[in-house]
């Protein structure tokens, strides 16, 4: 193939023109030659026979004329066994490794291996003669703790695909050829464990999508009860700074029952990186027993990292996801955040010029923004088992103000919404996910109905204390004092969640299950008590009983009899 | 060889351009005397901001390029010196072009980070009990103009625990100046400071290249093995700065006028703060002002997204609500057992004495749990809270426990009953 080359005519920021001669498309990968580095860009825009390309890299240094070499390929990852316990940029370069090579700083221009060279034990899955297509699966290789199936290529084309030869069961390398395959006009293709994927493209090798209807547990009792998550599907947790995003998405990302994990740290504190990195690898996954960091892929271009890489990350995160679900995985993306995301493509549609949006956002913001999301989803393989991406994305709106654009075009596409609330962190109340303001479409792990009518007292209880702020506690009525202490229980012992104690960080569903009926039953019952005093009195005892149960140990002789107290003080005072 | 062009073809603000070849971006140049950076390259227009401003610059003045990035000299000679934000002196020392290095160089590799564990002490209570400042920590203080933010700067330059102190000055005006210099000198701590000065009478262009010159001098200390802490002050000014020359350039103003990329302006600079594996540290302390005390406002704001926290400088003293340490749980529990449980007992405490405050100005009846609260108020915001106390974390701990068995029973502060045996000041309550 020829080889299309061009050479620099202007650089703006990241942004270079180019003039080339010969064939480029769109979205193709080139690289620019400069003091002897290649650094890597996209062609975003062709006019006039320019091509416009943002660099993944700081542009210092660049001359107009210095040479550029195209691909002919689109911006691609690779896929293949090894990726998980991986930390990756925004480009799929591994991040310890070029730690290894440049040391202390990123140095550009250099681009190393994502998939370790290593050997596998291969497994074949087909023999000699077998048809296959894309997305076949070719044969099998232990990664850790799952089974990690080696595909046909996903872009491969055409149906009349013939296995012509497959290896024995064995051990290779992981770049060897395991398998020949040809069609029908005699085409063959060689295939290794490792192929290339575009990030910009999804991967729709499956027979039907559909629909969420099985909760993705989080074991957060605030998400799980009144704010589920569904398997395949979308949520996004805006907020102000401070209120706890980050915190509560590395919750999400240490307790969710998915298979696999993906954290995209897109733009943000290259610390909260870190913690991760240190932390995972000690911590075990309840499910398997083994380090969490077996189920765990980071992806992250922090906020220092050049900004057109981060506008990748979040599809190369994406991508990943989807391969995995390629397998019959559940997976489990988390996107922090996309704001910055969101910036990353502002900053560039400025230095194309084109006409702003709203913020001067661009105006495919919207669509750009769910065309992200809709690559969740839950699907049935070509095989008949299902996998599912679920894709959950802080957002970051400007001045903790819902009303901007990202958040907005967000919340159109998301089937949840984990609004955090300045005002709940500020009271040190956590998760501060706002119990009204937020919404979820999914179904969650206790009776949806009950959870409407514990719902309704919080709201009530809302109302008594706005009122109360006006006309003091002596100016209302005990009934309403009631409803409001009622209110408050369900606050302080159900939506918050103290992620600092070992035992009540983790609340598993069963025991969300029993807590919350023996909290509503509390919570419908009639109490016989007029004086204000006693009424707080009364609660705070019961709060305080709720709270020892969090402190003990689900399935023990404790945890019954705490329960029981539980019942034996509420039922001393009610009336039936 | 340099070759020396005389046709400036366009003078826009600070821009300026003309026609070159061979010229990479980034690189320096010399127009007339003032130095210059390019920024944009079109075929073989060049486009370059002038450090010095555009104003009297003629179409004939030569322009010359000299095939290097900004860079600034790094030394041990640095230390006890001051420079403007082209990094000519401005204490009549020698210019110093010895070991040159460029600024904004690449950030540092996340896989390089470690997780920081070392407290700073200060000497100031509200910082060290309340909002512990922990080394590669990086944390602005939120401030509203008029307040003693830079007086706060100072104090902190000389009570901190740092090897090498490197202030940034922004649009500082010149008296401010004057005083940093004067109370570092009298304090003895300008023999490990360095400064980087930009008056608000300098050229704008300056003032954007304020943090990186300090921050590309702190970085070569840290990996020196040096605990640096640097000082940037204001910068809310450098993102007018870079707002105004946004502007002049014709970008897309986002939010208020400031650029679209103002966060990964500011991210950039302050993701610089790191603790080095086996080296040194850079720690940033850096004030924003809040332009009407509004935190929404886009510098606040986009500050607050990316730093460990913030310290809420409000009446003169650092806000207990409001301020926040992100890593302070990273050292609490190494300095002293009952320092986390006495930071959030009397926080929660004197959140209290606020609602009792309110209900008192409100003309409500005051309880004899109220008033206990209001004295407790008082002392806390006397002893503790005032910015001009300065004792260590430990006397500030003790105090603190005076301060509750001066006002409380020991079963009213919610503590834990151990803590409150081993703590109490007034023994005689047990028995």
């Amino acid at each position: 193939m020829e080889i299309v080359t061009g050479y620099v005519t202007g650089v703006n920021g990241n942004m270079l023109n180019v003039s080339f001669e010969g064939s480029v498309r769109k979205n193709e990968v080139g690289y620019i030659v400069t003091d002897g580095k290649r650094l890597k860009g996209e062609v975003i825009r062709i006019n006039n026979g320019v091509a416009s390309m943002q660099i993944y890299e700081m542009s210092e240094g660049i001359k107009v004329g210095d040479p550029v070499e195209f691909t002919g390929e689109l911006m691609s990852v690779e896929l293949g066994p090894g990726l998980l316990t991986q930390v990756f940029d925004g480009l799929q370069n591994p991040l310890p490794d070029l730690a290894e090579k440049c040391g202390f700083f990123l140095e550009r221009g250099v681009y190393l291996d994502p998939i370790p060279d290593r050997e596998w034990e291969f497994t074949p899955a087909v023999k000699a003669g077998d048809s296959v297509e894309a997305g076949s699966t070719v044969g099998t290789v232990p990664e850790g703790i799952f089974t990690h199936q080696i595909m046909v290529p996903f872009t491969l084309r055409g149906k009349d695909w013939k296995v012509k030869s497959v290896k024995k069961k064995g051990t290779y390398h992981v770049r060897s050829t395991v398998a020949v395959i040809e069609n029908s006009k005699g085409d063959e293709k060689e295939l290794s464990m490792v192929f290339a994927q575009p990030i910009k493209m999804p991967i729709k090798n499956y027979t039907e999508r559909l629909r969420p209807d099985e909760p993705l547990v989080t074991k957060i009792r605030c998400i799980d009860a009144f704010l589920p998550v569904a398997k395949g599907g979308t949520f996004c947790v805006p907020g102000p700074f401070g209120a706890g995003k980050t915190v509560l998405q590395h919750l999400e990302a240490k307790n969710s029952e998915a298979d696999i994990v993906i954290v995209a740290a897109c733009g943000e504190r290259a610390g909260e990186v870190v913690e991760i990195l240190k932390e995972f690898p000690e911590l075990e996954d309840p499910k398997t027993g083994r380090s969490l960091m077996e189920r765990t892929i980071i992806i992250c271009n922090t906020s220092s990292m050049p900004v057109a890489a981060r506008e990748a990350s979040c599809y190369t995160a994406v991508t990943l996801a989807e391969y995995y679900r390629q397998m019959g995985l559940d997976v489990l993306l988390l996107a922090d955040s996309t704001s910055r995301w969101a910036q990353a493509m502002r900053e560039m549609s400025g230095r194309l010029e084109e006409i702003p949006g709203e913020e001067a956002f661009p105006a495919y913001l919207e669509s750009t923004i769910a065309a992200f999301y809709e690559r969740a989803g839950k699907v049935r393989l070509k095989d008949g088992r299902i996998g599912s991406i679920t894709i959950g994305g802080t957002v970051s709106p400007a001045g903790g103000n819902f009303e901007e654009p990202v958040t907005q075009a967000t919340l159109k596409v998301v089937g949840a919404f984990h609004g955090l609330s300045r005002e709940r962190s500020d009271a040190r109340k956590y998760p501060a996910i706002h119990p009204m303001d937020s919404w979820s479409k999914y179904a969650g792990v206790v009776d949806m109905e009950r959870v409407e009518q514990a719902r309704a007292i919080l709201i009530r209880s809302n109302e008594v204390n706005q009122m109360m702020k006006v006309v003091g506690e002596e100016g209302t009525s005990s009934e309403d004092y009631i409803v409001y202490q009622k209110g408050e229980l369900l606050d302080a012992v159900y939506l918050q969640q103290n992620s600092f104690d070992p035992i009540d960080a983790v609340c598993v569903p069963e025991r969300q299950r029993q807590e919350f009926d023996k909290l509503y039953d509390a919570l419908m019952k009639t109490y016989d008590l007029t004086d204000k005093k006693e009424i707080r009195g009364f609660f705070n005892q019961l709060r305080q009983e709720f709270l020892d149960w969090h402190g003990t140990l689900f399935e023990t002789p404790e945890f019954d009899a705490q329960g029981k107290k539980i019942t034996d003080f509420y039922m001393a005072k009610a009336i039936d | 060889m340099q070759k020396v062009y005389t046709k400036i073809d366009s003078i826009i603000g600070n821009v300026v351009t003309v026609r070159a070849k061979g010229v990479r971006n980034g690189d320096l140049a010399l127009v007339g005397d003032s130095y210059a950076t390019v920024i944009k390259l079109d075929q073989d227009i060049v486009s370059l901001q002038v450090f010095a401003g555009g104003q009297g610059v003629s179409t004939t003045d030569p322009v010359r390029f000299l095939g290097r990035p900004m860079m600034v000299s790094f030394s041990e000679n640095l230390l006890g010196r001051v420079f403007d934000g082209a990094g000519v002196p401005r204490d009549n020392g020698p210019a110093l072009t010895e070991n040159m290095i460029p600024i904004g160089g690449p950030s540092v590799n996340p896989a390089k980070r470690i997780v920081p564990k070392k407290m700073i002490r200060t000497g100031i209570p509200m910082i060290d009990v309340f909002n512990t400042l922990v080394e590669s920590q990086k944390l602005p203080i939120f401030s509203v103009s008029g307040e003693p933010y830079n007086a706060l700067l100072s104090r902190i330059a000389l009570q901190a625990e740092v090897d090498v102190i490197i202030l940034g000055g922004m649009g500082l005006k010149y008296d401010d100046y004057l005083t940093f210099r004067d109370t570092l000198e009298k304090g003895g701590a300008m023999s490990h400071t360095v400064m980087f000065i930009h008056t608000a009478a300098d050229p704008i262009v300056e003032c954007t290249l304020v943090p990186d010159m300090s921050l590309a001098v702190a970085e070569q200390f840290a990996l020196g093995g040096k605990r640096v802490l640097v000082l940037l002050t204001d910068m809310t000014n450098f993102a007018d700065a870079q707002k105004e020359m946004a502007i002049t350039m014709e970008k897309v103003p986002s939010n208020r006028g400031y650029p679209g990329d103002l966060y990964s302006c500011l991210a950039y600079r302050y993701e610089k703060a790191v603790d080095f594996e086996g080296a040194g540290s850079i720690t940033i302390l850096g004030v924003t002002t809040m332009p009407g005390d509004d935190v929404t406002h886009p510098v606040p704001d986009n500050t607050g997204y990316i730093t460990e926290g913030q310290y809420y400088l409000k009446n003169g003293h650092i806000e207990p609500f409001g301020s926040l340490s992100r890593l302070k749980q990273n050292v609490n529990s190494l300095t002293r057992d009952d320092h986390r449980a006495l930071m959030d007992g009397m926080i929660r405490i004197y959140a209290s004495y606020k609602e009792s405050l309110e209900k008192k100005s409100m003309g409500f009846m005051m309880t004899e749990w109220d008033n206990k609260l209001l004295r407790y108020g008082e002392l806390f915001e006397s002893k503790l809270m005032d910015l001009s106390v300065n004792i260590p974390l430990e006397e500030a701990l003790d105090l603190g426990w005076e301060i509750l068995a001066e006002c409380f029973e020991p079963n009213e502060t919610g503590l834990k009953t151990s803590l409150i045996k081993e703590r109490w000041p007034k023994k005689d309550v047990f028995n």
